[in-house]
């Protein structure tokens, strides 16, 4: 399972990278390989909207279940990643790349403190 | 499945919760409430109550029995005996909700046909498999479109042409969204088949746009500008279609509509005083995943035979609570089941026969109208299905009395809902009514003016 060091993640499978203030949200090669197959993306915001840690970003839906994604961090959305719409399969091939979901111009650096680091979300999904 | 409780069933299921008797479940309910002393007539042995319930029965008087000129989003058509047959076959009169394809594939099928031949009959890609009647239907449609934009459009444009009961179930569906606001019916906004009115509300906040087609009054406007407008503007756009008329009108997919929807007891459903009845509702592949209720699809089985399945249920509330926009799941299964048999056994060029003939028997009948003298035909000036408009000299209840006593009911009073339309009639005519009866009808209507 892929874990990149350089990214910070949640405890429901997201992962973020903020670099100059613009996170780039997606989920984690596990939270792909646990769905399986991806077939449909639908995103509950829209570019401009104001958003909280917490609030709900996308549904996920795969062969197997549905599956909500949440805000890591609090900001605006500035860009949201049009093209998993028609191609899904992008969050099973690539999570950590052509896999993003939304970018966020985050409010709050702070934020980040609460979220774990490479090593405890391995440790975290070690049991599941 | 029926699965009987026996006594010592019962008593384990009590110890269980530390109860002794069934009664103290009920205890929660003050005593006077409990057990009410009811005020019934005596009682009846079963011939008698047959005896009594089949008296009351007599006194209704129906469609078999007296001519009707009574629409208004119920039709009288002809049912083929071969729906009946076929709906009451315990097969399918008892089969339950679809949920596993390996012992329900006669009923997989029919819905899989139902959704085909309502696809078909609308010119859409995609249709679920029924809603309780054409009014909650049209309530999804507004509910669709709200969690489309995600409530962040409110408004809903619908048409005062729309069915005004319709507008009303509307309006409970929505009652619990303070946000969201049906405009456009209003009498300022008017019932003009430009729409002039109409298309000048749309605008960035609307979700939908919504019209009838054939309107409530019969007529067959040419909606182009509606839906190119609502789509300037983003919005989806609704068309409530009377079935029957389909088999001669451009069907809605090809007029450019999201989203088609109606009431199919025409297709073979009895009047029955007003149920069941059966609400279709097909979209275009865009609306694929916010469409309510489930999908079935057509596939193979590991043998390579071919089956049927649920194929989609992305906004069914068994699938996935929170994100259900709607309770709908097969629903009416019986009744798509009886619209299927009906399409079927009438076939391509039955169907446009008898869309043909509701259209023919209507313009002959008013025509007729322009004969007689106290009465005014409003439809003129716009091309109509198998419903028109007239306006009676003669107080519209006087006349519909007068009719009745000829045992024909006379057609719809539109001043109930359209003070506007004081006086003012709407009639149906369908492949049901005879030359002979639509000449009775003028002959009784000429006597109504010399009396």
């Amino acid at each position: 399972m892929l874990i990149p060091e350089e990214l910070k993640y949640q405890k429901t499978d997201e992962w973020v990278k903020i670099v100059d203030g613009i996170a780039t949200i997606g989920i984690t090669d596990f939270a792909q390989d646990s769905l399986s197959d991806v077939v449909f993306v639908e995103f509950d915001i829209d570019v401009d909207d104001e958003v909280s840690a917490g609030d709900s970003m996308a549904t996920i839906e795969s062969v197997k279940a549905a599956a909500e994604v949440v805000f890591p961090v609090s900001g605006k959305v500035i860009e949201i990643n049009q093209t998993l719409i028609d191609t899904p399969e992008l969050l099973n091939e690539s999570p950590y790349e052509e896999g993003w979901l939304v970018r966020v111009q985050a409010a709050d650096g702070t934020e980040l403190e609460n979220l774990m680091d490479a090593a405890a979300y391995a440790i975290d999904i070690q049991d599941r | 499945m029926f699965t009987p409780h026996t006594k010592n069933d019962v008593e384990v299921m009590l110890k269980s919760i530390g109860l002794e008797k069934i009664e103290e479940l009920f205890t929660e309910i003050p005593a006077e409430f409990r057990y009410p002393h009811l005020n019934l007539p005596p009682r009846l042995t079963e011939m008698e109550a047959a005896g009594e319930l089949s008296s009351i029965a007599s006194a209704n008087v129906t469609t078999r029995d007296f001519l009707s000129f009574l629409g208004a989003g119920a039709y009288d058509h002809y049912i083929p005996a071969a729906v009946d047959n076929l709906l009451q076959r315990g097969e399918f009169y008892t089969a339950y909700t679809p949920y596993q394809p390996e012992i329900s594939q006669g009923t997989l099928q029919a819905i899989f046909e139902f959704q085909s031949l309502i696809c078909k009959l609308t010119g859409m890609d995609v249709s679920n498999a029924s809603h309780y009647d054409g009014a909650t239907a049209a309530a999804e449609a507004v509910i669709l479109a709200n969690s489309h934009f995600r409530g962040k459009r409110p408004k809903m444009l619908i048409s005062r042409a729309v069915h005004p009961q319709y507008r009303q179930v509307i309006r409970t569906y929505m009652q619990g969204d303070p946000d969201v606001r049906i405009v456009g019916d209003d009498a300022e906004t008017g019932i003009d088949p430009d729409m002039k009115n109409f298309i000048s509300q749309i605008d960035n906040n609307t979700a939908l746009v919504m019209v009838q087609y054939p309107d409530f009054f019969g007529r067959i406007c040419d909606y182009r500008e509606v839906i190119e407008t609502a789509h300037q503007y983003g919005a989806l756009v609704a068309m409530v279609v009377n079935p029957t008329a389909l088999g001669l009108l451009i069907p809605p997919g090809d007029l450019g509509a999201d989203i088609a929807l109606g009431e199919g007891q025409p297709l073979g459903i009895p009047l029955s005083y007003g149920g069941p009845y059966l609400g279709f509702f097909a979209v275009k592949d865009a609306l694929l995943r916010k469409l309510s209720g489930r999908l079935v699809g057509e596939t193979t089985d590991v043998d390579g035979q071919l089956a049927y399945v649920l194929t989609l249920t992305a906004r069914e509330q068994h699938i996935r609570r929170e994100k259900a926009t709607s309770n709908i799941c097969s629903n009416q299964g019986l009744m798509t089941l009886a619209a299927t048999i009906y399409l079927s056994v009438l076939g391509k060029t039955g169907f446009q026969q008898v869309s043909n003939l509701c259209y023919q028997k209507a313009h002959y009948t008013a025509d007729q109208f322009k004969q007689i003298e106290g009465f005014q035909l409003l439809n003129e000036n716009t091309p109509f299905f198998h419903e028109f408009v007239i306006k009676s000299e003669q107080p519209v209840g006087e006349l519909l009395d007068h009719l009745l006593a000829h045992e024909i009911f006379g057609g719809y009073d539109l001043g109930q809902h359209y003070p506007e339309l004081e006086n003012c009639l709407l009639l149906a005519v369908t492949e049901k009514i005879s030359r002979e009866d639509i000449d009775y009808l003028v002959d009784v209507l000429q006597e109504v003016h010399h009396d």
